[in-house]
């Protein structure tokens, strides 16, 4: 039966984000983008709201809710809209643990899963980028050679977030051209993790080039073992994320120029009064809303143990040109003042730039 | 539960939509669009013996809006030609007693096909429907209606081929404006209406556009929907009017999607047969122009329909849903704007020529993003209701 309700407790989990997104995140993000640094308080707050280790079965110590990839994209929205610096470092743990979870071998669900059911933020994250401006996450530059009991890893990676403090890294590499992913934990020979990266937005997430020369792993180490994963459904999973991401910072930005608009007056009327900027709000209202319930219809896919690469992939296309339109609009009903740093749509705009560079970098 | 399933019941009604599409639709879909004005009897006939399976009077929820999806990707302007109330069903529906629903709709579906019009623009009155100039004055147990109206969809079938009715918008007190505003059922065969031409059109010609003249025409009393006292200060009638569009728009933006959707299928049955792929999954920088183009379109398609069906769910959940309406709306017409206009380029001689649909569907799919409200109209309706604006704050 078709229906846009979310459940009971899907709202009550969305409004308990909500309120930490408002209540806490709002009250630090533009400090943090202009620092560089995120408070370890705000973090281990966020994680006491067990985003992550309450998918976690019963048996490795979580709170045994089913994983939701609906239930994500509604959580990723909503600290996004929080700021999505601290919304992707918030998160940066499931991308190790989730797709342990969902393709890991009964030995690796053992022995890493139960690490995310601390009342400790658990810094794990993955690598998936690579830095060429061809980079495709289907055909991979980093390669895995089996050899023996292990495998050999090559290549240079970039934009994997919190790496220097992550105890356990997701690496996704190429094995005869297919992508996978491989453990490496965090004192391996040959990983090399380079100096933070700077880059034009989400200033105050941590992120990493990392080398990986002659990398040795055992085999086991592979994400589901002989089987392998399910990398295209990874990647479905991350579209999802980015896209609910791109959601919830349009709407920040949204909501800022509409209110702006609304009390910027000139020539004797507020601005929003007029057609050209009313029209440019509403334009956006409408693309944000449908650019949500695309991301839902993907993630409903998945849900459903469904193929759901082609959604997943119009759902990031489409929000990788909303978040653009929409906060670079933003800046425009701004004007000069959407220009400058007191205001925060500049931010929205440097961070809604990034969705088509994030590839892997959140996941539900 | 967020689910984009319909039910298998549904699920049934939508194919059966299909079919009938396919089978009834597609073989004479040039046909009627070269023989403008000419009435598709055999066809409506046999749409009037399968109507239960075409099942168009289910009600307003999101599979009805799938069902049009299905029926529109047929055609869309002999969607329009299907015996039923259409848009005059839906305001005696949004705006009428249960005695008058029960009068005017309750045999519609027995005896011979027939149609329900609605009757609200005029030659200088479009989306400014507040300031129509027809009359209705009250004489004794009747009103008297008198003025001209425009752009009356199916207008002709309803009046002169069948024992149909059209919903007409006229002031009762001008000098009260909106607050005047009421609308009167008019059955076929009611002396002193005529219809006096029907247009030409740009697309959808299988369907008639009629011009309806009023003169000295008298109904019942009790043909008038809603109140027929006239407060100042209440502007029921108008609100009666554009309760209407929360229901009429999102069907509409349905049948844009099915237009969108003939084009969308017909281009990529194209580019398969050649044995060209749409690579979703693939990095942006390393698709083709022609890629690209189709994956923003599929997106377009896709946008549109989520936000009617939303829209729809909430009409049938009772949630207020004028924003999502017009939200819907505006997005399906441009989206149906874009889709078929670079169809018909992608294509190129394919896309141009009248041996295809194409043409035809750029043509059709036009209309969406005009009638029920421009996308200029809807995009303000959007706006206004963003912004928390009244029409004098945002003119």
């Amino acid at each position: 039966m078709i229906s846009f309700s979310p459940t009971e407790e899907q709202q009550m989990i969305v409004s308990m984000v909500k309120q930490f997104a408002n209540d806490e995140m709002r009250k630090i993000y533009r400090e943090c983008d202009e620092s560089g640094e995120i408070p370890h308080n705000i973090i281990d707050t966020a994680w006491k709201m067990g985003l992550i280790s309450n998918n976690i079965p019963e048996e490795y110590g979580g709170f045994d809710g089913e994983h939701s990839a609906i239930t994500g994209s509604l959580i990723a929205e909503e600290l996004a809209w929080g700021d999505l610096s601290l919304a992707m470092h918030i998160l940066c743990p499931a991308l190790f643990s989730y797709p342990i979870l969902e393709m890991g071998t009964d030995t690796q669900r053992k022995k890493y899963l139960p690490l995310f059911c601390d009342d400790k933020f658990k810094t794990a994250t993955a690598a998936l980028i690579e830095p060429y401006f061809d980079f495709d996450p289907y055909s991979l530059s980093t390669t895995a050679q089996p050899e023996g009991n292990e495998y050999v890893l090559n290549g240079e990676k970039c934009y994997v977030p919190l790496a220097a403090d992550a105890q356990f890294i997701l690496v996704y590499a190429a094995e005869n051209g297919n992508s996978q992913g491989f453990i490496i934990e965090k004192d391996t020979k040959g990983l090399d993790i380079g100096e933070r990266e700077n880059n034009m937005g989400v200033n105050a997430l941590a992120t990493y080039e990392l080398s990986l020369k002659n990398c040795r792993i055992p085999k086991e180490k592979r994400l589901g073992g002989s089987d392998g994963c399910d990398f295209n459904r990874i990647i479905n999973y991350s579209r999802v994320a980015l896209s609910a991401m791109a959601v919830g910072v349009a709407k920040a930005a949204f909501e800022y120029s509409r209110d702006y608009a609304k009390e910027r007056v000139a020539f004797g009327e507020p601005i929003a009064s007029r057609q050209a900027i009313a029209f440019m709000l509403a334009e956006m209202a409408i693309e944000i809303d449908a650019t949500r319930l695309m991301a839902w219809e993907a993630a409903w896919k998945l849900d459903r143990k469904e193929e759901a690469t082609k959604e997943a992939y119009l759902a990031k296309s489409y929000a990788d040109d909303m978040a653009i339109m929409v906060t670079d609009r933003a800046v425009q009903i701004l004007g000069g003042h959407g220009y400058v740093r007191e205001h925060p749509v500049e931010l929205w705009l440097r961070n809604g730039r990034g969705f088509t560079t994030f590839d892997g970098m959140a996941i539900v | 539960m967020i689910d984009f399933e319909p039910t298998p019941e549904q699920q049934e009604g939508i194919e059966a939509a299909h079919q009938a599409a396919k089978e009834l639709f597609r073989p004479v879909s040039r046909y009627y669009d070269e023989h403008e004005h000419e009435s598709p009897k055999e066809l409506i006939d046999k749409i009037w013996d399968r109507r239960s399976d075409i099942a168009f009077s289910v009600g307003l929820d999101p599979a009805a809006a799938l069902r049009i999806e299905e029926l529109c990707w047929g055609d869309a302007g002999l969607y329009l030609c299907i015996p039923g109330p259409a848009l005059g069903g839906a305001a005696v529906f949004s705006s009428g007693t249960q005695d008058q629903v029960g009068r005017f709709l309750g045999g519609f579906n027995e005896g011979g096909p027939k149609w329900g019009a609605m009757a609200m623009t005029e030659p200088h009155a479009g989306s400014d429907t507040a300031s129509i100039s027809a009359t209705a004055a009250r004489d004794g147990d009747e009103w008297v209606l008198n003025g001209e109206k425009i752009f009356v969809t199916m207008g002709k079938r309803a009046l002169e081929d069948s024992d149909g009715f059209v919903v007409v918008w006229a002031t009762v007190d001008k000098s009260a404006g909106r607050a005047g505003m009421k609308s009167f059922v008019v059955p076929a065969g009611t002396p002193g209406m005529r219809v006096e031409k029907l247009e030409k059109k740009l697309g959808i010609r299988a369907s008639d556009t009629a011009t309806i003249i009023f003169d000295n025409c008298r109904i019942p009393f009790n043909n008038i929907l809603g109140n027929p006292e006239v407060k100042k200060t209440e502007t029921k009638g108008f609100r009666g009017a554009m309760a209407t569009f929360d229901a009429t728009r999102p069907i509409i933006a349905a049948q844009a999607i099915g237009v969108g959707r003939a084009a969308l299928d017909f281009v990529k049955e194209t580019l398969g047969k050649k044995g060209i792929k749409i690579r979703y999954g693939t990095p942006r920088q390393k698709l083709t122009a022609l890629e690209r183009d189709i994956m923003e379109m599929e997106a377009n398609y896709k946008a549109a329909k989520l936000l009617t069906l939303r829209a729809l769910w909430m009409m049938s959940q009772a949630q207020p849903n004028s924003l999502e309406s017009s939200m819907a709306k505006t997005k399906a017409g441009l989206a149906v704007t874009k889709i078929t206009q670079k169809a018909v380029e992608i294509m190129g001689p394919l896309g141009y020529s009248r041996k295809h649909l194409l043409e035809k569907w750029m043509r059709d799919g036009k209309i969406n993003d005009i009638f029920e409200g421009t996308g200029q109209i809807n995009m303000l309706v959007t706006a206004r209701r963003v912004l928390n604006y009244s029409r004098d704050q945002l003119k």
